[in-house]
């Protein structure tokens, strides 16, 4: 892990580009107001985390960005989420083809119940029409990119549920950036895995912000701290700070972020 | 100590009260197949699959009767069948919190707890009086009935148990609800979904009351569905109630061949079933 400690990250400062902003942005479950006034960029090719105590939004926030909500009808947004300079929040928005543009990785590995070929075959055939063998080369470069291609290229036919929970996680890695998707969102993608396969992820993360933009949740704040190069710290739906993870870890400016950020709080 | 002491008391109280009304149920269930065994046995040869349905006193068999059965109940599956996954899927997946998955729930609900008399008479009134007389037909739109709810319960329960993560995971890759439901969450349901139908198999396979008023009973070789056809609940209650010793022998031979038909689709209901639960 010493390759991206702090100096790295710090080391690299072209100044980055904005792929998402996130403007003036509330959410409400119901009643509550789940998100307040959130304003927020989100860079391209770089790996943003939110970070906080429980029920401070940042899942929230982050399953608004592929529209997730958009599943719970009482669940609502408001504000604007800009990417290309198109709010993703407009009502003739296909979130079908922004998904695609904008993949997800879930807490729990959820592997399909198909072979782990048709896994990651699956979302690219909603997306692309492409013939047999065009597809076997997506499914390699897929596995090969999340690390788990020299584990499973010898049974591709067998159920995605028959793997190891650090190698489903993989998977629904691969599934996800097999559609070639611009920005990838993980949600605390590493919460249900043991240490070993925690590290092979963040090893994971930390090469895939080379083709993608990459925004994590996650509730350790050392993992926010190893695989981010900015950070949101974010309490009770309000975004507190917004800096790059080394100021956001060294010399946050705000107290609240500093008592979380130094256990004293949270 | 006394704490632990009651506890342990109760706790085999408990037990005893549990392995009594297991063994109670057990004992009544074990007396059922011995005597099903023991009459079915001494009624069952080959006659019994190849020739027809006797008049008293002379040699026969029930083939006419199996194949009205098999005939019915086949098609009331194959009728009962999309209709109930399709319901089921349309409560599981389109209807949560609707008004009309709710009113939709409870109406199948009590379809299912619905007598099956119920059912013939209501089949008897709807279809055989127009027709002015009694059908297979009938029977089988009766016995369909009859599946329906089944299947619309199991299929709605089983895709239930699919974790909602799986839901997100596939709209999360832009899949169009359909989709997700077709490859993903039917998918992971398909074991327990077969086990619904099988179990709605079993339950008409034996269903007396509905075929009464529908598809009646037949003398005779027919394969036509305008007309009535022999089936083996019938041909069961009649010979059985009758008394001349050879209908009754092929009653017993009937009782367990419908007996043996229907302990074999549980027992593959649970295989696949376990198999869901293991793969």
């Amino acid at each position: 892990m010493a390759n991206f400690t702090l100096q790295e990250t710090s080391e690299k400062t072209p100044p980055p580009v904005t792929q998402l902003s996130i403007r003036n942005f509330n959410f409400y479950y119901g009643k509550f107001q789940a998100l307040k006034n959130i304003n927020l960029d989100v860079y391209k090719n770089c790996v943003t985390a939110f970070i906080g105590p429980s029920g401070c939004g940042k899942s929230t926030l982050l399953r608004t960005l592929n529209r997730m909500y958009s599943l719970y009808p009482e669940q609502r947004a408001e504000g604007e989420l800009l990417l290309d300079g198109k709010n993703l929040l407009d009502r003739d928005l296909d979130v079908n083809e922004l998904r695609a543009r904008i993949g997800m990785v879930f807490q729990k590995p959820t592997p399909f119940p198909m072979s782990i070929y048709d896994n990651i075959a699956f979302g690219v055939r909603l997306h692309e029409r492409m013939s047999r063998g065009q597809m076997d080369e997506r499914v390699e470069w897929a596995l090969q990119r999340a690390a788990l291609w020299d584990e499973v290229k010898d049974k591709l036919g067998q159920s995605g549920m028959s793997l190891s929970g650090g190698q489903q996680q993989r998977l629904c890695i691969a599934r996800g950036i097999a559609v070639k998707p611009e920005i990838l969102l993980l949600d605390e993608p590493t919460s249900a895995l043991d240490p070993i396969s925690t590290l092979r992820i963040e090893e994971l993360i930390h090469d895939l912000k080379k083709d993608f933009t990459i925004v994590i949740v996650t509730h350790n704040m050392q993992q926010a701290a190893r695989v981010s190069d900015y950070t949101a710290y974010m309490y009770l739906g309000e975004l507190i700070e917004f800096d790059q993870t080394d100021t956001i870890f060294i010399k946050p400016g705000r107290k609240e972020t500093e008592d979380y950020i130094t256990g004293r709080f949270g | 100590m006394t704490l632990i002491k009651k506890r342990k008391l109760i706790n085999n109280v408990a037990l005893a009260l549990s392995l009594g009304a297991m063994s109670f149920g057990l004992f009544w269930l074990a007396w059922i197949l011995v005597t099903i065994l023991q009459l079915g046995v001494a009624g069952l040869s080959v006659a019994v699959f190849t020739q027809m349905t006797p008049p008293p006193g002379s040699a026969g068999g029930l083939a006419n009767a199996i194949f009205g059965s098999v005939v019915m109940v086949g098609l009331a599956t194959l009728i009962g069948t999309p209709i109930g996954i399709l319901a089921g899927v349309y409560l599981a997946e389109y209807g949560r919190g609707t008004v009309l998955g709710h009113a939709t729930r409870f109406i199948n609900d009590i379809l299912l707890s619905a007598p099956s008399i119920v059912i013939g008479l209501f089949v008897y009134a709807a279809v055989v009086k127009p027709m002015g007389h009694f059908s297979a037909a009938a029977g089988v739109i009766a016995l369909a009935l009859l599946v329906i709810p089944v299947v619309i319960r199991t299929t709605e329960n089983i895709l239930r148990l699919v974790p909602d993560t799986l839901r997100e995971a596939a709209s999360a890759l832009g899949a169009p609800k359909w989709i997700m439901i077709m490859q993903v969450t039917v998918r992971a349901s398909q074991a327990g979904i077969m086990t619904g139908i099988l179990l709605a198999v079993a339950r008409i396979a034996g269903e007396t009351a509905p075929l009464m008023f529908t598809a009646l009973s037949n003398q005779f070789w027919s394969t036509d569905l305008s007309q009535p056809m022999a089936n083996l609940p019938m041909t069961i209650f009649r010979f059985a109630m009758s008394p001349f010793k050879d209908w009754q022998d092929l009653a017993w031979a009937g009782v367990l061949l419908i007996t043996a038909g229907v302990l074999a689709l549980n027992i593959v209901a649970r295989i696949l079933f376990k198999e869901k639960l293991t793969a």
